[in-house]
């Protein structure tokens, strides 16, 4: 086989893919991102023709030629189709960048004269196996049709510039080294893991014996064997936010294909071969899968065992996990409110299990250093956290835990999560050889957590002009086997969706369940989503009875700056406004809207539809509560360049980015004079880490303030009205001092005081993530309904945020269309679907991750605000698009139709049935 | 995927086709390589090295290996039927719309291949839909040597269930000429726009009986297994009736099945309407 240009000579194994061989022979361009020819993020040139290599039989290719995306070119000699996706910002965690390159460049896009370029439905149907969950393929097709998105900005002009990803030109050419595409370690050892085939059960006995002495192997944990520490595979800055209810090996089984067993062996499938030797006896349990069932008496008890306050659990013999009811100003306020109002709405709300989804599955590789350090490498939005909670599950000091992260394939809060670290470090210590744990998608979809499903009930009074007299929601979570994120969801997700709203009286009954379901977790959004669904809907049905413009009914009714925030109480805490935008959002959408309606944007419908516009609106604080922090240190050289040293991780929420155009604004250089080092916990001090979209306004404060005082040392002892640039300084008189002698000043200056003997200098800086700010989203559809089949087209797709001062144009307009696109999955088609505990959506031919197709084109307007608290005015931006999303659709199909979906994802079929007077299953 | 298995042998004679204990067969592998092989698979045996013709057509039809790509399909007989005139052969107008209707990538078609498509059986496996409106039939070679043949309908008996038996080779689907001069028709639902089909109706035009022009209507992805409806053309009142009788609606991830029923019945009146 020649691989790209080189002569291969190793000889794949019988049953061998050719991705998995291609791989082997280190062309790790070649992503996996469901190993069963769903996605396209494996795609190669065989002979020429483009292929998805997972499921090419390797020895077919013993004779032919591939090439991969590495060998289309190089980060310096880029191929076209790589040019493309570079300038256009075609990418954003860029783990399906490989696969859609590849995919471009063998039909000559973006610019091959001679071939006839697709474009249309053409395109979508040749593109249809290539899936992308960051994007919402706005910008692929850019890239597909040649168009530039990036600029170049001079010294100190990137802030505020849609400058590249730093990893642009190593993604697009397949070198950028996501977890587990560095050079395999000698002697490494494969995990698999046997699941529970009973969604609750007892183990009576378990016999791993022969497992043990099966060839290649050389570990097999039971719960016998493992630490007896109980721990949460949620992290968060405190540990105790999450409860304390998880083993690593556990003998009570709480969902289908919880761990029961792990085999370590020298290769998957020895190691998978082992666990069929694994002797075990199950004493069933009755089950629980309906969150309302099991908080009824008598229900089986998913975590009896647990001592409340040891483990935090609120009441474990009723299943809840956590707890909030309150009611403002008082008890009793809500219903007396209600009962004299003119207008009244009471609804209740689901939302459906969903997947994440990210292209690249949990993976972790572990080794011990030759210093005894215990070194994790793995696909996480939190390697401090990781580190934190490794070396107290495996009673180790946290200075002897190195965690690492790589690029990260794409997280959206499902990486969040401790899920592969604990068994590989386990198993490394155990066998003093590194160990490599990979999820399949299979593995993916059925036993790592998904969004939680909720049941929202709402209920809503108004004065007959509109003026809101009280407002209560009743939520009920399911958590499904485990605690993971359950309170964290449910009192985030009751938090802003409540305080947006002014009402006289308020009040939040919210209960999180445990259920023998797969367990659910943190997701981008956070429970806002599941919440805000059901409000906004319910604000909108409110409109609809008092005959009111569901726009000025919300204008009447959101909070203005300087009102307290208020839940079922007031929060006293350190959330303020920093700006405020929401006004300028609502106008901004309805102001499109019309123009939709005036035939001046979007489609019109299709003759003999239903036609309806909806919009929902949303806040988010700008950092989640409770402490967030970060530290980072930017190093100057002598040659001009910068070391920034950051903790966060870059999963394609491109914090990189936005760390380097603030560390070049403040130093007045160029964006390619920062090399960012992240996500190391032996490089970069603290940082709790990558969710509540943190990484703009927490890390990047961090980075502002370093680089502040990396600025004031370089400047130091020079004329007041001295200017920092790329080269070196220049002085008020117009002469300058070149860059290697500031360093080499600022190194003595530093070494007179400390000894040091450093040719560099280093600043460090630090935040705390208090006080923090709000952000809003609003959300507007004009939507066409088929009542005779129940397809709902979208139209028109607006989206107003208010980030703040915007720090990179195109970067946010990809982080909001990502946002929208993947809200319309959930919105409109994808669920996880579950019966009696089985998973059934296990691949993504099942599981409807929106194609290229299914996504429409969304405009995406700015507020123009500045925030007081964000870096230089700005604000997060990344879980909050996704919130308003389906409430805003929701509404569309209602005022089209005249009937409410009541769920999501508001499916064809559901649509139909709604419409037609069927009884909708809810699967 | 990486398949667990011990051995791989390349057939290149009919002898070769004989399977050892623990053998299955290969053909394009984009089904085989996309899920783990069952317990008790260990040895595959690769079908494409038996150098079958992909197609023919003459004057007796069109015969189809099964080891033809569903690209070769869609390049070959697909650009025969003629899109919006009629090309030589109108029955294969819908050729294209079926093999675009699976949900796999143009890159997975150079691979995947017809006779893998009809053996996996799927609701919506829409080689089925395409061969069982043209009235195909099978060529099953048998393991003492011998062949068997049976139409596409009633080699399906069920969700990913036909009357192969272990040690049975597919080798082909033959399409009789009359068919390829018929007129043919093509829906397909699904719950997203290039999605898994939830509800498929293809037809042909059938041949008359006692002087009345019949259309052959064949449903499929909503029902377990392909159901064959031959009405009147034009009478809806007919299709309506035996529509009623059909009860066995599939259920999955891609559609209730009330919807999955109601889609059909739309389609398949749309595809009436069209041949009448």
């Amino acid at each position: 086989m020649k691989v790209d240009g080189s002569d291969v000579a190793a000889t794949p194994r019988p049953g061998q893919c050719l991705r998995t061989f291609l791989r082997e022979q280190g062309r790790t361009g070649v992503k996996k991102g469901c190993d069963a020819g769903d996605c396209g993020a494996c795609t190669v040139l065989l002979d020429g023709a483009p292929v998805h290599s997972c499921l090419v039989p390797a020895h077919r290719a013993a004779d032919s030629e591939v090439v991969t995306v590495a060998g289309l070119g190089t980060p310096d000699d880029l191929h076209p189709a790589q040019r493309a996706f570079a300038e256009a910002a075609g990418f954003q965690c860029g783990f399906c960048t490989a696969g859609m390159v590849v995919t471009a460049a063998s039909l000559g896009l973006p610019d091959d004269a001679e071939v006839v370029r697709p474009s249309g439905s053409d395109l979508e149907r040749l593109f249809k196996g290539n899936l992308c969950r960051c994007t919402g393929y706005r910008s692929i097709r850019d890239a597909l049709a040649g168009k530039v998105n990036i600029e170049q900005a001079d010294a100190g002009e990137s802030f505020g510039r849609a400058v590249a990803a730093p990893a642009a030109r190593r993604v697009v050419t397949g070198c950028e080294a996501y977890t587990l595409d560095e050079r395999e370690p000698a002697g490494m050892l494969h995990v698999a893991v046997l699941g529970s085939p009973h969604p609750h059960a007892r183990i009576t006995r378990i016999d791993a014996s022969a497992a043990r002495r099966a060839p290649g192997v050389h570990l097999v944990l039971t719960h016998e064997d493992v630490p007896p520490v109980r721990f949460s595979t949620a992290r968060h800055d405190n540990r105790l936010d999450d409860p304390d209810d998880t083993l690593m090996l556990d003998p009570v089984l709480r969902f289908r294909g919880q761990r029961v067993a792990v085999a370590v062996a020298e290769t998957p499938r020895l190691a998978r071969e082992a666990l069929r030797l694994v002797d075990v006896e199950y004493a069933e349990l009755p089950a629980v899968f309906d969150p309302e069932a099991a908080r009824a008496p008598g229900a089986p008890q998913l975590h009896g065992d647990k001592d409340p306050l040891e483990a935090r659990v609120n009441d474990p013999h009723r299943n809840v996990v956590a707890a909030l009811h309150e009611e403002h100003p008082a008890p009793g306020a809500v219903d007396a409110a209600l009962a004299t109002s003119p207008a009244t709405v009471d609804g209740t709300w689901t939302t459906a299990r969903v997947a994440h989804a990210a292209l690249e599955t949990h993976g972790a590789r572990a080794h011990v250093a030759p210093d005894g350090t215990l070194v994790v490498r793995t696909s996480t939005q939190v390697p401090f956290l990781v580190r934190d909670e490794l070396a107290r599950l495996l009673g180790r000091e946290r200075e002897t835990v190195r965690v690492v992260a790589g690029r990260v394939g794409g997280g959206f809060g499902g990486k969040q999560e401790m899920l592969v670290e604990d068994v590989v470090a386990l198993a490394t210590l155990r066998t003093g050889r590194p160990v490599q744990w990979e999820l399949s998608r299979e593995e993916q979809f059925a036993v790592t957590p998904c969004r939680h499903p909720m049941r929202v009930r709402v209920r809503l009074g108004a004065d007959a002009d509109g003026t809101l007299t009280a407002l209560a929601i009743d939520v009920l979570s399911d958590t499904g086997a485990y605690g993971n994120h359950a309170p964290g969801v449910l009192f985030h997700g009751v938090h802003e969706s409540m305080a947006v709203y002014r009402a006289p009286a308020k009040r939040v009954d919210a209960e999180a369940v445990y259920t023998n379901n797969v367990p659910s977790g943190a997701f981008r959004g956070y429970g806002l989503g599941q919440v805000q669904f059901a409000i906004e809907s319910a604000v909108d049905e409110l409109a609809a009875r008092l005959g009111l413009d569901p726009v000025e009914l919300r204008r009447r009714n959101v909070v203005q700056p300087g009102d307290p925030f208020v839940v079922g109480h007031v929060d006293a805490g350190d959330l303020d406004y920093g700006s405020y935008g929401l006004d300028q959002c609502l106008d901004l959408v309805e102001a499109a809207l019309d123009a939709g309606e005036r035939g001046e944007r979007g489609q019109a419908a299709p003759p003999g539809w239903a036609e309806g516009r909806g919009v929902a609106l949303a806040m988010i604080a700008t950092i989640p509560p409770r402490g967030h922090h970060s530290t980072a240190r930017l190093t100057a050289r002598a040659d001009g360049t910068y070391t920034l040293d950051v903790g966060t991780a870059e999963f394609g929420n491109g914090t990189t980015t936005v760390h380097v155009q603030i560390a070049a604004a403040e130093l007045g250089t160029t964006v390619d004079r920062v090399r960012v080092r992240q996500s190391d916990t032996a490089v970069a001090g603290y940082d709790t880490g990558a969710y509540g979209s943190a990484g703009s306004v927490v890390a990047g404060k961090a980075v502002a303030l370093a680089a502040e005082r990396l600025r004031a040392a370089l400047l130091a002892g020079l004329p007041e009205g001295s200017a920092l640039g790329a080269e070196g300084a220049s002085l008020p008189d117009g002469g300058g001092v070149a860059f290697a002698d500031l360093v080499g000043r600022a190194a003595a200056r530093a070494g007179a005081t400390d000894g040091t003997t450093a040719d560099t200098v280093s600043a460090d800086g630090s935040h705390d993530g208090s006080p923090r700010s709000v952000a809003f989203n609003v959300q507007g559809f004009r939507v066409a309904v088929d009542r005779g089949t129940g397809e709902v087209r979208v139209l028109q797709s607006v989206q107003a945020a208010d980030a703040g001062v915007v720090i990179n144009p195109e970067q946010l307009r990809g982080q909001i269309e990502g946002g929208v696109a993947q809200a319309l999955g959930s919105a409109m088609a994808e669920q996880v679907v579950v019966r009696d505990g089985v998973v059934e959506t296990r691949t993504f031919r099942h599981y409807r991750v929106p194609q290229i197709a299914d996504v429409p084109p969304t405009e995406v307007l700015f507020a123009s605000t500045v925030d007081t608290m964000g870096v230089r005015g700005a604000k997060s931006m990344s879980e909050a698009p996704y919130n308003p999303v389906a409430p805003a659709l929701a509404n569309a199909v209602a005022a089209a139709t005249g009937v409410r979906p009541y769920a999501i994802p508001v499916q064809k079929d559901v649509v139909w049935a709604l419409l037609n007077g069927g009884a909708a299953r809810s699967a | 995927m990486d398949l667990d298995v011990d051995t791989v042998r390349v057939a290149r004679s009919r002898e070769d086709l004989a399977l050892a204990p623990g053998e299955v067969l290969l053909g394009g592998g984009t089904f085989l390589f996309s899920e783990p092989v069952p317990d008790g698979v260990t040895g595959l045996v690769d079908l494409t090295g038996m150098g079958w013709e992909p197609w023919t057509i003459d004057g007796a039809g069109l015969r189809v290996a099964a080891t033809c790509t569903i690209e070769q399909l869609r390049e070959g007989p697909g650009g025969l039927g003629g899109s919006g005139v009629p090309g030589p052969y109108p029955g294969l107008a819908i050729v294209r719309a079926c093999t675009d209707a699976l949900l796999l990538s143009f890159k997975v078609a150079h691979s995947a291949t017809v006779g893998g498509n009809v053996c996996l059986a799927l609701p919506a496996g829409a080689m089925v839909s395409l061969f069982a409106a043209l009235g195909g039939s099978v060529v099953v070679w048998t393991p003492g040597g011998g062949a068997r043949e049976s139409t596409v309908v009633d080699l399906v008996t069920g969700a990913g269930r036909t009357t192969l038996a272990p040690g049975e080779v597919l080798r082909e689907v033959r399409v009789p000429a009359s068919a390829l001069g018929a007129r043919t028709a093509f829906r397909k639902a699904a719950l997203t726009a290039l999605g898994r089909s939830s509800a498929v109706v293809t037809a042909a035009e059938a041949e008359p009986a006692e002087a009345v022009r019949r259309v052959r209507l064949v449903l499929t992805a909503s029902v377990p297994r392909p159901v064959e409806l031959t009405v009147p053309a034009g009478d809806h009142a007919a299709l309506d009736a035996v529509l009623d009788r059909v009860t066995d609606w599939y259920d999955d991830p891609h559609g209730t099945p009330v919807w999955r029923a109601a889609m059909t019945r739309r389609l398949a009146h749309e595809v009436l309407e069209e041949l009448g």
